[in-house]
């Protein structure tokens, strides 16, 4: 015992004593003040941080939730500035909001803000999160009635101008967004057109067959859809109010009131030239959250979570995986602000399974995995025509997804399957099965991409700090 | 009829008043065969995969004819004049029942129903306790734990109180059908005790239902027979099954949980203090409480629509599968120090109220008449104490509870004024 302690005492750098220091007296910033970067403060005090923490994030507002913003909020059953994110602890943190970061210095360990200050660093966690994809013509979506959804401020415009009445309300894009906001309009009894690009609505996310669901869905709600076209122009009158939008079909459409919901643009634009590997498509990072510069080497003092994060997914063929989920901005902050303060050993991956929910013209959407890998799908439970049911995704021979229709609490049952990557189709008989659940169809996702051969990773172990991969090697 | 050597173990009345050593001797074998008997699954993440996955079913059609009689147990498929509840349906039979029973008592269509009771589960809470002045010493079962239940789901469906007694022996007889030890009797006398029991309940309840039929009142038989959802209505037999799954459930569950809360209170005087000074606690304690002694202790009717691999073993197909929840609530592998009664746990998902589709229905009423019911005991007995420990039990394994808890106080502190 005692050459054991003379020798670690006569270290006199132990990694030990730097993280020590930085537990106690470090100073941590935290760029995006959302929910991951609010939960990732939480956890980093939570697991014993005493030093700084700042957090400088480009809204006005204390971090919000946002999920409600295209459903309880448009109709009116919640106000747009009372989604105040609860509080998981106090965290003591020197809040700079409305102030943008616009540069990082990866030598000096500098954040550089929009008024010039520029703020120091031992340990950065970026969680810049995305922000809606504007409508390509500027011109056009500068009118009176061109709407986004992804901010309060966003929600509080929108549900106003619905409250008022528009004669017709056009939704660009049925994705999940479009598709909650073509619900609430018909909640309010609202005229509306949805168009769509795509076969199907949530056709990218959830493929053919069950986008098929969706459009059930949406027309027997009184929708308008209108799938395989696009918007080509908004056309504004004299005094810049948007009076009509023209489609690829060559019909036009009056309006007075359109949503652009065209899916996510993510914030990276402030990391260009910061040697930080990040791109459009997000800030990469490795299974523990630590980001990647341009060189492919990984940082140990810059880490990523939330919608901004790509990272290999131990499950679906080591693909960066760039979740905009909820329940992963949760999940991975809090990963990522263990590892922030934790030595190598106690580190922990990522591991999280996807998993998304919306809710819709009456239905509870649910899904987990990552559905847009699967070549085909299995209808295990409840049928698509009662729009309930439980389809599960393959590919390659194994399951990869699961989605519910109003079945949400069989999920943990299919999530189990996925992180054994249990064989497909499912080879057992389950409660529920339909005639029409006996044999897979195609999925129909317009640009299936497809996993990388390999070995077969699964995962195991209960809680957290025991999570496991566990290898199958591929035989030869 | 045989049964296992942990199956005597579990329905033994010595284990009963501490049966958890037993549930850690289970736990070393998660999934057990016993000798003849049903697999018993007692780890926490086995039961919560099992109570998930689509392959089991509740059904008792689809036991094994085999399983079915080495059960013993009288099930509802037996009985020809009534069709099961939606208890002991699969999907889409059970989601279908428990839909149109859900609209009017939850969200999202009637969202305020429990919430709207409060004040009445208050005043109820109430009168029984002023009862207690001028006593030093009550039987919180008799006294309290069971007539506030009774009380409120009477008022809920609508069935009158003055007839307790009357369903009130039908209920016990039928429970006994959960009962494994009372399998030990003569099965055939008891299949026919239990089919009577249920009949007789069914036709008082038929009777009610033609009354409410053609005079509705405001109460959830009226509603659901006067509903009408996206699902339809039920028919008049499936309304009458409900009816008797609602009432059985609604009253000889919450009384274990109220009489179990307050065992518990009183053998951690730290606690009860801290209730008695913050009634907030109430919340997450009702939610240790379901952990810690469950009124529910095991959810004996599950079987495989196929062999399913689990912790090692196959349970074939159409074998008999018993759920043993209290031990699954005491798993180390999922609750740190297991054993410990601590109101203060986090993340504290106790399977108390099932999980999965069969989640129980009522548990937004049973939380908060255990909220309200233990917050109101603490407030206002002073120095309350336990006068027999453990007291005696009731003899059913399955909902297990003290059937007395003799309790003195030294008096009854003044209700609030409303």
């Amino acid at each position: 015992m005692s050459t054991t302690d003379e020798r670690g005492a006569s270290r006199a750098h132990r990694p030990d004593d730097s993280l020590a220091r930085l537990r106690r007296e470090g100073r941590i910033v935290i760029v995006g003040a959302s929910l991951a970067g609010l939960r990732g403060a939480e956890t980093l005090r939570e697991e014993g941080f005493a030093g700084s923490l700042t957090i400088i994030g480009d809204e006005p507002d204390r971090p919000y939730d946002r999920p409600p913003l295209s459903k309880q909020v448009l109709v009116g059953g919640a106000a747009a500035d009372r989604t105040t994110l609860p509080r998981r602890r106090a965290i003591r943190a020197h809040w700079r909001l409305r102030t943008a970061a616009t540069g990082l210095d990866l030598t000096a360990r500098r954040v550089r803000l929009d008024d010039g200050d520029e703020v120091p660093y031992d340990r950065l966690l970026i969680t810049t999160g995305a922000r809606s994809r504007p409508w390509p013509q500027p011109a056009e979506a500068e009118l009176d009635g061109v709407f986004v959804l992804r901010t309060n401020r966003d929600a509080e415009r929108l549900g106003r101008r619905l409250m008022a009445g528009p004669r017709r309300v056009l939704v660009i894009g049925a994705g999940f967004t479009g598709s909650e906001i073509a619900s609430a309009c018909r909640e309010l009894g609202l005229p509306v057109t949805v168009v769509e690009r795509g076969p199907t609505p949530l056709v990218g996310a959830l493929g053919g067959v069950v986008g098929q669901v969706a459009a059930e869905l949406q027309r027997e709600h009184g929708v308008d859809l209108r799938c395989s076209v696009m918007v080509t122009a908004l056309e504004g009158d004299a005094a810049g109010r948007l009076r009509r939008a023209h489609l690829s079909d060559g019909t036009a459409l009056d309006v007075d009131l359109a949503v652009v919901a065209l899916g996510a643009v993510r914030n990276t634009e402030w990391l260009d030239g910061s040697g930080l590997g990040a791109g459009p498509r997000g800030v990469a990072c490795d299974a523990g959250c630590r980001a990647f510069d341009v060189r492919g080497l990984v940082t140990d003092d810059v880490f990523v979570a939330g919608d901004v994060a790509r990272s290999p997914h131990p499950l679906f063929g080591y693909q960066f995986l760039s979740l905009d989920h909820w329940g992963n901005a949760v999940a991975q902050a809090e990963v990522a602000a263990h590892n922030m303060i934790s030595p190598g050993p106690d580190r922990r991956p990522h591991l999280w399974v996807p998993a998304f929910w919306s809710s819709q013209f009456g239905v509870n959407i649910k899904s987990i995995g990552v559905p847009s890998m699967g070549e085909e799908i299995l209808i295990a439970q409840g049928s698509l025509a009662e729009h309930s049911f439980a389809g599960v995704y393959g590919c390659q021979g194994r399951v990869v997804a699961a989605v519910t229709f109003d079945q949400t609490k069989w999920l943990d049952f299919y999530q189990q399957q996925i992180e054994t990557a249990a064989p497909f189709p499912p080879p057992f008989r389950s409660v529920d099965r339909r005639p029409d659940g006996l044999h897979p169809v195609p999925a129909e996702f317009p640009d299936p991409s497809l996993p990388s051969h390999g070995p077969t990773v699964t995962l195991c172990g209960y809680s957290p700090t025991e999570r496991r991969i566990v290898f199958t090697p591929a035989r030869a | 009829m045989t049964y296992g050597t942990y199956l005597r173990k579990i329905t033994d009345p010595a284990n009963r008043a501490d049966p958890y050593p037993l549930y850690a001797e289970l736990r070393k074998t998660p999934v057990l065969r016993d000798e003849g008997g049903p697999y018993l699954v007692s780890t926490y993440w086995e039961i919560h995969g099992l109570l998930h996955d689509p392959r089991l079913s509740s059904d008792p059609r689809n036991l094994d004819p085999d399983a079915a009689a080495a059960l013993a147990v009288t099930e509802e498929a037996d009985d020809p004049t009534l069709p099961p509840s939606f208890l002991r349906l699969d999907p889409p039979e059970h989601d279908r029942l428990r839909r149109i029973a859900t609209y009017p008592f939850g969200p999202p269509h009637t969202p305020r129903r429990i919430h709207d009771m409060r004040g009445e589960l208050a005043r109820i809470v109430t009168d029984l306790i002023d009862d207690f002045e001028g006593r030093d010493r009550v039987d919180l079962v008799d006294d309290f734990a069971y007539p506030f239940p009774v009380t409120v789901i009477c008022r809920l469906l609508g069935v009158p109180r003055a007839d307790e007694p009357l369903f009130h022996a039908w209920a016990d007889t039928m429970l006994t059908s959960l009962d494994p030890a009372a399998a030990e009797a003569d099965v055939a006398q008891r299949r026919r005790a239990v089919r009577q029991a249920r009949v007789e309940l069914g036709m008082y309840l038929s009777e009610l239902i033609e009354d409410r039929r053609r005079a509705p009142a405001e109460d959830m038989l009226s509603s659901l027979i006067h509903g009408d959802g996206p699902d339809g209505r039920m028919s008049h037999a499936e309304l009458v099954s409900t009816a008797v799954l609602l009432l059985i459930a609604g009253h000889e569950t919450t009384v274990n949980l109220i009489a179990n809360g307050m065992l518990t209170l009183l053998r951690h005087q730290d606690v009860l203090k801290r209730l008695h000074d913050d009634s907030r606690l109430a919340v997450p304690l009702v939610e240790e409480v379901l952990r810690y002694e469950p009124p529910v202790q095991l959810l004996p009717h599950r079987t495989p629509l196929t062999d399913i691999d689990i912790a090692g073993v196959t349970i074939p197909k159409g074998a008999a599968i018993w759920l043993v929840l209290a031990s699954g609530n005491r798993d180390p592998k999922r609750f740190p120090d297991p054993d410990r009664f601590d109101p203060d746990r986090k993340d504290n998902q106790h399977l108390g109220f099932g999980s999965g589709i069969h989640i129980c229905y009522g548990a937004p009423l049973a939380r908060l008449e255990g909220q309200i019911a233990l917050a109101e005991l603490a407030r206002r007995l002073e120095n309350p104490r336990l006068l027999e420990d453990p007291p005696p039990y009731r003899h059913n394994a399955v909902l297990r509870g003290p059937r007395h808890l003799p309790v003195g106080f030294d008096g009854v502190r003044p209700a609030r004024e409303p």
